[in-house]
């Protein structure tokens, strides 16, 4: 990637084309957020490349002034792990949602993030079915009633984050479409990761899962349950900074705990989002309200080599002891007779 | 059971080695093969195995056999039915016999006729010749197993690894009935075994014990003589369908100027392309085996999107599975090759057996209105040239293809001229270097409608593309009805004008006669070689056999208006007859199909040729 100037602008990231998403929609703050990020990166505008599958996220790359592919339900991992191995130069970016990367795309979604293949994967998460108006997701809430779940579901949501780590993920973060500020925090973080980056943005469904999020979003009881997670700093939330996390080494939990006589900042759990265990980082990432805050933050950020890394270096090194030069080589090789 | 052996000249000659699947049959048949080759004959061979593994040992369902054809005159299948058949055990004797030729040879080592081995083949009695009536062939019976144990008493090896011997005792008995040195295969045991003297050694041995007891057995072993082929000059190896395919794709990268990459998920018979892609590291190709079918071909059009030449392989239920994502090549208009090598079907049908019963599929099997190339390859070794030609029309049309092959050509093989990489052409992937005013992604060329390629990476040429119908000239989405039907028209048009830049059909034989027998893909040996014969007898008959299907050559009109009749010959219930009856409807087709997981025999084909002829 050419190492350019910070000249580009998040107004250089936009296209031409009309954004049809509902007014209001969670998607438009995220992509706000993205288009603010990317003249942070140091990278040429046409070194991104955004892949996307098919939902309303997924129509995210037509309105992105890079090269995008809106691509088939379910496989944009697929055929954005096609793109990095095959260009590694590129910055490679999946837009999905909770239906196309953890139902029909739940394979390819897995195995990308398995191989560590260096694509930073956006995941909008609104518990809901929106493009095919209003049936429930692998993520909706047990019990959740929707079109195709009238007397609710009785089935149970998957943890993108606990999902993540399953597959051996290296990288997970959570976000909030209302909170640019922290969007634009970690998705640089994430796009400087070498690797796998899968960031979960809570968002917001105006029209078929209104306010599915806002027990943990809304301005007067945020603070109280969400927790904001910071390599290397102590686990603290609450509104007046009054509560934090220890591990309640007994029962192997997390347990919140006052701030007062009897604990103190020092007695806290310690964010290390590069802890290679990823014991820590499942508890976080399953937190959820009431019983616990909701962690955003970079929970998990391990560095390791990546797959297209490890297919670039491989190549050249048995190209380079290789006796082909060329296919004539190659068909000229083994066992030949003269008639 | 013994008669008087002469030695009998032959243009050429069937063998067929027959064994349990763990009996090696593969090795001992490739290592004939390879010696006849050397010695100048022209010849095709054919693996034949179970899709289990290991089936339950002696049983009918394990039963692995290799034919080879060799002569003196141009070989241009494995052959119908042997003229040698080794059968290893009962088993084999039981399921090959009824492929050897009447008055034919079989050599069975009589070590394996025992209550056990005669039960598990289905035999009821102690006497197979008899319960089958197998006297009208030439039996021998030879004492492999033992003798070879005999030969290998003194060499300290294990009770296993002496027995595992054994089909190097059949091949030494071979080649002294062929009259064939046994240096080109001792030399492949040095270079095998190169770490392991001792088992160099004892192949050796047990090669050349089976060599020396055919010869004091004389009086009850034919011998033949196959002089070498009068063929070409040049340099020849030996190639199966498979490789030659994945070597087509990389003298197609190499071409083009493009890396090459294939995403795939192994699949019977297909997945030896994969494999060799993937030791052809060596030369810069990236293969990426994926979680599954859909995934090889989604990571290959991220690839081709990517700017390389993308490839994926795969086998009939693999084709099923790639099918949206085919669509999305098609509406995306990315340069990309699908091989399939067709296997029985439906369904998991059978795996290891050829069939021609993908065409339908390939053609039609997608959403929505969805062209793609369609071609088969039609010998193991033409597997190169057609691959080659898959590519280039995939680049310079910016189109998806489908690549035909089928098991029997993917596994058999055949010895290949060496052809030289200045002998192809270049191949002129349409990308644009650099912006350049007013560019549009979907801007066309005028004389193939192809699109330009604008690689990600290319400083100002920064455009969406997906599955959603395009404008026709910004690529925007665009749901304007008209702007559909145009689009529509001018994918199934940019399809058709790849006939303004394949080969004419050509027919074999004379452009006039009383029955053109028509055929594609790997059924070419078997109808070339019947037609040949027929043609040796005055019969006016000639072979119009096609390897473009979709577009179609521009010259089917002419050819066929020149004949009587056309005979339509595939391995399926008659998919391609059906296709021409939609786009040439002015002719009456006759048809030949058979369906058993078998190719045609020439013999066959002869018959109900002649049958035609003499209406």
């Amino acid at each position: 990637m050419e190492e350019i100037q910070n000249i580009l602008t998040a107004k250089d990231f936009k296209s031409d084309q009309e954004v049809r998403w509902c007014p209001g929609c969670g998607d438009h703050a995220i992509m706000n957020a993205i288009q603010r990020t990317l003249p942070e990166l140091g990278i040429a505008k046409e070194d991104f490349a955004f892949i996307s599958g098919i939902g309303c996220s997924s129509r995210f790359p037509y309105y992105m002034d890079t090269f995008g592919f809106h691509s088939i339900h379910g496989r944009a991992s697929a055929i954005a792990s096609g793109v990095k191995v095959a260009n590694p130069k590129l910055s490679v970016w999946q837009i999905t949602g909770d239906g196309d990367a953890m139902a029909i795309g739940g394979n390819h979604f897995i195995h990308a993030i398995r191989r560590n293949i260096d694509v930073n994967i956006i995941l909008f998460n609104n518990e809901i079915y929106g493009l095919t108006k209003g049936q429930y997701s692998p993520t909706s809430k047990f019990g959740y009633v929707t079109k195709t779940s009238p007397y609710g579901t009785v089935e149970h949501p998957f943890h993108p984050g606990e999902l993540v780590i399953g597959a051996q993920g290296k990288f997970f973060a959570r976000s909030i479409d209302n909170n640019m500020k922290l969007c634009q925090e970690i998705f640089i973080q994430a796009a400087r990761h070498h690797g796998a980056t899968v960031v979960e943005v809570l968002q917001n469904c105006v029209i078929y899962n209104d306010k599915t999020h806002a027990a943990i979003s809304d301005k007067e009881h945020k603070a109280d349950r969400t927790i904001v997670l910071r390599h290397g700093e102590p686990m603290i939330f609450g509104k007046n900074n009054d509560k934090g996390l220890i591990l309640d080494a007994e029962h192997l939990k997390l347990k919140i705990v006052e701030l007062g006589d009897k604990y103190s900042e020092k007695d806290l759990l310690v964010h290390n989002a590069k802890e290679v265990n990823p014991g820590i980082h499942l508890m976080l990432t399953n937190m959820s309200y009431p019983e616990h805050p909701v962690a955003f933050g970079v929970i998990r950020s391990v560095e390791t080599e990546t797959y297209d890394n490890a297919v670039f270096k491989q190549v050249e090194d048995v190209k380079s002891k290789s006796a082909f030069k060329n296919v004539d080589n190659l068909l000229n090789s083994g066992t030949t007779w003269e008639v | 059971m013994s008669k008087k052996a002469d030695t009998i000249e032959r243009d050429k000659v069937v063998i067929r080695f027959s064994g349990d699947s763990g009996d090696g049959m593969q090795l001992t048949g490739t290592l004939f093969s390879d010696t006849s080759a050397y010695i100048g004959n022209d010849l095709s061979t054919f693996p034949d195995y179970p899709s289990e593994i290991r089936a339950p040992q002696g049983t009918i369902g394990g039963v692995s056999g290799f034919q080879v054809h060799v002569g003196h005159t141009a070989i241009k299948t494995p052959g119908d039915y042997a003229d040698i058949l080794v059968a290893m055990n009962p088993a084999a004797l039981k399921a090959t016999a009824k492929w050897v030729i009447d008055g034919g040879t079989i050599i069975i080592d009589e070590d394996s006729i025992d209550e056990k081995g005669l039960r598990k083949a289905g035999y009821k009695t102690e006497d197979p010749i008899s319960e089958d009536k197998l006297e009208k062939f030439n039996i021998i019976m030879a004492p492999i197993s033992s003798l070879t144990k005999e030969a290998l008493k003194d060499k300290g090896l294990d009770p296993k690894s002496v027995l595992r011997s054994k089909n190097m005792f059949a091949l030494g008995m071979i080649y002294w009935i062929f009259d064939r040195p046994l240096s080109y295969t001792e030399s492949f045991f040095e270079k095998k075994f190169k770490n392991k003297p001792l088992v160099v050694d004892a192949n050796k041995t047990v090669l050349r014990a089976g060599y020396n007891y055919a010869e004091t057995m004389e009086h009850m072993t034919p011998s033949y003589k196959v002089s070498p082929a009068e063929i070409d000059k040049g340099t020849y190896r030996n190639i199966s369908g498979n490789i030659a395919t994945a070597w087509g794709f990389i003298a197609a990268a190499e071409k083009a100027g493009l890396e090459l990459f294939c995403g795939s998920y192994p699949i019977t018979p297909a997945t030896e392309i994969l494999q060799e892609l993937s030791n052809r590291k060596d030369l810069g190709v990236k293969t990426f085996q994926a979680e599954d079918e859909i995934a090889g071909i989604c990571t290959s059009i991220g690839a081709s999107f990517a700017g390389d030449l993308a490839v994926t392989s795969t086998s009939g239920p693999g084709l099923a599975l790639k099918g949206e994502a085919i669509g999305l090549a098609v509406i995306t208009e990315l340069p990309l090759v699908v091989v399939n090598v067709q296997r029985g079907g439906p369904s998991t049908g059978l795996p290891t057996k050829p069939e021609q019963s993908d065409l339908m599929q390939a053609l039609y099997g997608r959403n929505g209105e969805s062209p793609v190339v369609v071609m088969a390859a039609s010998t193991p070794s033409d597997c190169f040239q057609y691959a080659f030609e898959a590519a280039k029309i995939a680049v310079e049309h910016m189109t998806p293809v489908i690549l035909l092959t089928d098991g029997f050509i993917a596994n058999g093989s055949e010895p290949w001229r060496i052809p030289k990489m200045s002998e192809y052409p270049d191949i002129k992937p349409p990308i644009v270097k650099e912006e350049t005013k007013d560019w549009q992604p979907y801007a066309r060329d005028v004389e193939r409608l192809a699109r330009t390629w604008a690689i990600p990476g290319t400083k100002g040429l920064e455009h969406r593309i997906g599955g959603l119908e395009k404008d026709e000239l910004t690529g925007a989405v665009s749901h304007d009805p008209v702007n559909h039907e145009k689009m529509i028209s001018i994918r199934e048009e940019k399809v058709q004008r790849v006939s303004n830049f394949i080969p004419k059909l050509k027919v074999e034989g004379n452009d006039t006669g009383d029955l053109l027998v028509v055929g594609w893909g790997g059924t070419y040996g078997h109808l070339a070689t019947a037609v040949a014969e027929l043609q040796k007898n005055n019969k006016k008959i000639s072979l119009a056999h096609f390897n473009y299907i979709k577009p179609l050559p521009s010259n089917v009109k002419e050819v066929f208006d020149k004949f009587e009749k056309i005979i339509v010959c595939e391995i399926n219930l008659g998919q391609f007859v059906d296709y021409l009856r939609m786009r040439h409807p002015e002719y009456k087709y006759l048809q030949y199909n058979k369906i058993q997981g078998l190719p045609f025999t020439s013999i066959e084909l002869e018959n109900h040729f002649n049958k035609l002829l003499e209406k």
